[in-house]
């Protein structure tokens, strides 16, 4: 029960701190509506070619936007000597770290979702695929932060590790985004979609289970 | 709450390398309710690593800390220690009434509410002032309020007197015996001078 009590502390301090810090909860999302944004105008007057790689955009975007944020999901903790605090206490790291990472998601995966939709529309996709690229985006965003806190976890103790994550963490991706690429697409010629959104249930089942264990090893270390 | 006097922290044969360099080699040491072990040595002689290592952040290189006589990772240590170091550890974004619940969350309740915390480092007024507003010395002393609020036993501290004032080191040095009377034990760094008068001080020099 104190654990549960201990994990929504963490849950309810990070989502504190993200509406005392504005830009982290911002700058994802400007990123990710910029970006899209960006690709009609250099494609020029081509509706179909944009409403046919509709779906990449916006799964690449939110990808980049992801990988964009995920420095943020330690960082703080680790230069104000917090995450030591976390990792002495003696309810299990891999639980609190879970808590963190939910956090981390609902800050800068959730608002990402609210807006896909205006921007599908923007790009011309069809509306029976939208419901689709929102449902990937609701089991696919929960991935990245997972995977990615992984990686930032390896990387946070070094000085400049970005580099070092996105080559870490960008191989993890790929099946996320293919999977989910392929299920809007798929869903946009009034195909099934079940297989793609099973595989990308089960991806968030094993990275919700697997994921927090590794990042609370390599918090061990970092802090080291 | 330190009431359990039979907690004895021990370091048998403890070895730090560092970069080639051994910073200390075949350390023994052995703490008992109601003491002090005071780390003294030059910047850079180790006593930061040893630290770290009595938390369980770094492996000793050799040798092992063992709590009540089993390994700390195998043991009840987490729930019985509490550590200070350089960093304050608090958000500084957060008020420090929403620091200190925090670390409730994070541990067991102790001896004393966040409030009655609060008004022993004389920050009663302050709780609910954002930390960045707050001077370097009250930052120090919200860091260590917390060592009031969760239950622990053993005292970790890295240097707990920077940037506190006179009456501040003064205040932190009667915390420091009040917990030793009530069988509590501490380790400590420190570069300032101690006077805990009626305490059994055992000092370790790293050089």
């Amino acid at each position: 029960m104190s654990l549960f009590y201990a994990f929504l502390a963490i849950i309810r301090r990070d989502l504190l701190l993200a509406v005392r810090r504005r830009s982290e909860i911002a700058n994802p999302l400007l990123f990710f509506i910029l970006v899209i944004t960006l690709f009609p105008l250099g494609i020029g007057a081509q509706p179909h070619l944009l409403q046919a790689i509709a779906p990449g955009i916006i799964w690449v975007s939110a990808l980049l936007a992801a990988m964009l944020s995920l420095d943020s999901l330690f960082r703080s903790d680790f230069d104000d000597g917090s995450l030591e605090q976390i990792l002495l206490s003696p309810y299990p790291a891999s639980v609190l770290v879970l808590a963190k990472i939910i956090a981390h998601w609902l800050v800068t995966g959730l608002p990402l979702l609210i807006v896909a939709p205006l921007l599908a529309v923007f790009l011309g996709m069809p509306t029976q695929s939208i419901g689709v690229l929102l449902l990937t985006l609701l089991l696919g965003t929960p991935v990245l932060s997972l995977i990615g806190a992984i990686g930032v976890a390896l990387t946070v103790g070094l000085r400049r590790g970005g580099m070092i994550l996105s080559l870490l963490v960008l191989p993890l991706y790929v099946p996320v985004l293919i999977f989910a690429g392929n299920a809007v697409e798929m869903a946009g010629s009034g195909l099934p979609v079940d297989a793609q959104i099973n595989i990308l249930i089960s991806i968030l089942c094993l990275s919700l289970v697997l994921a927090p264990w590794p990042t609370a090893a390599a918090l061990k270390m970092s802090v080291n | 709450m330190p009431n359990n006097s039979t907690s004895r922290l021990q370091g048998s044969d403890l070895s730090c390398v560092r970069d080639d360099r051994v910073l200390f080699d075949e350390l023994c040491f052995e703490l008992n309710s109601g003491q002090v072990l005071l780390l003294e040595g030059e910047n850079g002689s180790g006593k930061t690593s040893l630290l770290r290592i009595l938390c369980g952040f770094r492996e000793p290189d050799a040798g092992q800390v063992l709590w009540c006589g089993s390994a700390i990772n195998d043991s009840q240590y987490y729930e019985d220690m509490a550590y200070v170091g350089h960093l304050n550890g608090v958000k500084k974004e957060l008020t420090a009434l929403e620091n200190l619940k925090v670390s409730l969350a994070l541990g067991k309740a102790g001896q004393y509410s966040i409030a009655q915390a609060l008004a022993k480092v004389q920050l009663a007024d302050f709780d609910d002032a954002i930390v960045q507003t707050l001077s370097a010395g009250q930052q120090r002393r919200l860091s260590l309020a917390r060592l009031l609020i969760t239950h622990n036993n053993l005292w970790i501290l890295d240097e707990p007197f920077t940037s506190l004032d006179i009456k501040g080191i003064t205040l932190i040095e009667s915390l420091m015996t009040e917990h030793c009377n009530k069988g509590g034990m501490i380790i400590l760094t420190s570069h300032h001078d101690i006077a805990l008068p009626s305490v059994d001080v055992q000092r370790i020099l790293l050089s």
